[in-house]
């Protein structure tokens, strides 16, 4: 098993922590597992991404070039990141912000209104969590429990009913097929 | 020991200096080992020791001749253009004996270049670095969890000998989250013996002196020669290296670092199409593990040679193997790392080139 993810979108809008809780959640699954920040002269407001990867075997290289899902959270994300995604790939798009559509043919697409969704739970802040939910649902690469248990760890100083939100997202998430 | 933590390069390698007894800290920020400050800044204070944020690299490694020569357990750390600014610091820490220890995460160059992992600092860990004859004993690790485990080993074999000591890393490795665990009990910094050596305040014993200069008639050739003895034995002893599919190997992938993690997944890739590859993984660069690869050497066709340089290792693995075989060359200088698949292009060109090498550089 080997799954190789890319997630982009504004800094600010949990990018890194999402990437970060994906890769804890693949550790405490028992999975070998990467994570790797672009670290250049990213800011708040301006596009930052992430490399995870979660496998049975070794991990050699952190940066996936060729990912096996693509999670794209803003416009610009998209014309970046579609044509890195490995042909049979996912892409999940969060088209609450993103207004275009991918043109490839050959990749699964995932339409997900991840803002509206995460308003409705009560804030947009939790809106990359409804993302990870529905990449949890497609590609079974980790269960919900898992990152769910992760979250204390990655997200030390949040509170309790913060935390019980972002499960709730989690799940909303895995509801968009 | 024991537990799993999900861990940056960076901050595995300052919680592993902490653990191996690491008290002082003094360095200057830049990209992409800040990280390492940042850690220190808080954790130094927790266990009773002292952080310093420098005003100069200079000043920085100043300052651990200083802390050294009092024998606790010293750190700096920076990136590509603070360690030649430091090289003047380390040649003296190396010319008064002092074990101190440094880490290079590496980036790309030469100048100020870019802030990507890079391997173009080999030369200057390898060679000395700064000026004089002198040697630094170098590890290179290629993951997080050597990040937090390699500081004790260094600290070691540095007071051993009583050389500097240094992890050669790079922006990928130190930039990197993996699953971490500390392998070694935490070292009790108190309980650390104080060195014959050191000074401090002791009234009643005789002086002391730490310094790297003697300008009386042959004696600085005789200092020179004591330590050319030492450095022999580290040659004899410390070296350290892994490898892998070596047995029938007809040739076989030399990297280190990140450089060796991108080579493991280029020899699955190639044993996948039926190519005999192997792979040979210099733990420590100096001492380079000559005598190990020699022996590699004897069984195979040919070696490659994978680096995130011009080519500068490669260096080595000739002097090492006295040129027995031809040495092909994957270069990918600049901050850029190779994939698996184009470093199986290069093995497929360097079966095809046979004896003659073949510089498989873009």
């Amino acid at each position: 098993m080997y799954q190789g993810i890319r997630i982009s979108g504004f800094g600010g809008q949990g990018i890194i922590s999402s990437g970060v809780l994906l890769a804890y959640a693949g550790m405490l699954d028992g999975r070998h597992v990467t994570f790797f920040p672009a670290y250049g002269a990213e800011m708040r407001g301006g596009t930052a991404n992430c490399s995870v990867v979660i496998s049975s075997d070794d991990v050699s290289t952190p940066v996936v070039a060729q990912p096996d899902t693509v999670i794209v959270m803003n416009e610009p994300s998209l014309a970046k990141f579609e044509p890195l995604v490995k042909p049979g790939g996912l892409l999940i798009i969060n088209s609450s912000l993103v207004e275009s559509r991918p043109k490839r043919k050959d990749i699964k697409i995932l339409l997900v209104p991840c803002n509206k969704a995460a308003q409705e739970l009560g804030t947009a802040r939790i809106a990359n969590m409804v993302a990870l939910g529905a990449f949890v649902k497609q590609t079974g690469a980790l269960s919900i429990d898992a990152i769910a248990k992760a979250m204390p760890k990655v997200f030390k100083r949040a509170k309790p009913e913060m935390l019980e939100l972002n499960v709730k997202a989690l799940k909303k998430g895995a509801e968009f097929n | 020991m024991g537990e799993k933590l999900l861990m940056k390069g960076n901050d595995a390698m300052a919680e592993g200096a902490v653990r191996a007894g690491c008290r002082f800290f003094a360095g200057y920020p830049i990209t992409p080992q800040n990280e390492v400050p940042e850690y220190m800044s808080w954790r130094m204070p927790e266990v009773g020791g002292a952080f310093i944020q420098a005003e100069s690299e200079v000043a920085a490694i100043n300052m651990l001749f200083g802390a050294a020569a009092t024998g606790v357990r010293s750190m700096t750390s920076s990136s590509s253009p603070g360690i030649s600014l430091k090289q003047e610091g380390i040649s003296y820490c190396a010319g008064a004996d002092l074990p101190i220890f440094f880490a290079n995460v590496v980036r790309g160059g030469p100048g100020l270049g870019n802030i990507a992992g890079a391997q173009g600092d080999y030369f200057q860990s390898v060679r000395g670095g700064g000026h004089g004859d002198y040697r630094t004993f170098v590890m290179a690790p290629n993951s997080a969890e050597e990040m937090g485990n390699f500081p004790l080993k260094c600290y070691e074999v540095g007071e051993k000998y009583r050389v500097p000591s240094m992890i050669l890393s790079d922006g990928t490795i130190g930039q990197m989250m993996e699953p971490v665990e500390f392998k070694f009990e935490t070292v009790d910094a108190k309980k650390l013996p104080i060195p014959e050596w050191a000074i401090g305040a002791n009234p009643g014993r005789p002086r002391r002196m730490v310094g790297s200069y003697d300008l009386r008639e042959g004696e600085l050739e005789k200092m020179v020669l004591a330590r050319a003895k030492r450095y022999r034995e580290v040659e004899e002893k410390e070296a350290l290296w892994e490898g892998k599919m070596l047995d029938d190997a007809e040739i076989v992938l030399v990297s280190y670092g990140i450089a060796s993690r991108a080579s493991l997944a280029a020899m699955k890739l190639a044993r996948e199409q039926g190519l005999k590859v192997g792979w040979f993984r210099p733990i420590t660069l100096w001492p380079f593990p000559k005598k190990a690869l020699t022996d590699v050497a004897k069984r195979v066709k040919s070696l490659l040679a994978v680096e995130l340089s011009l080519g500068q290792m490669i260096d080595d693995v000739k002097l090492a193997i006295d040129c027995r075989v031809p040495v092909h060359l994957h270069a990918r200088p600049g901050g850029v790392l190779p994939t698996g698949e184009e470093i199986v292009e290069s093995v497929r060109k360097a079966l095809k080139a046979g004896s003659k090498e073949a510089a498989c550089c873009r």
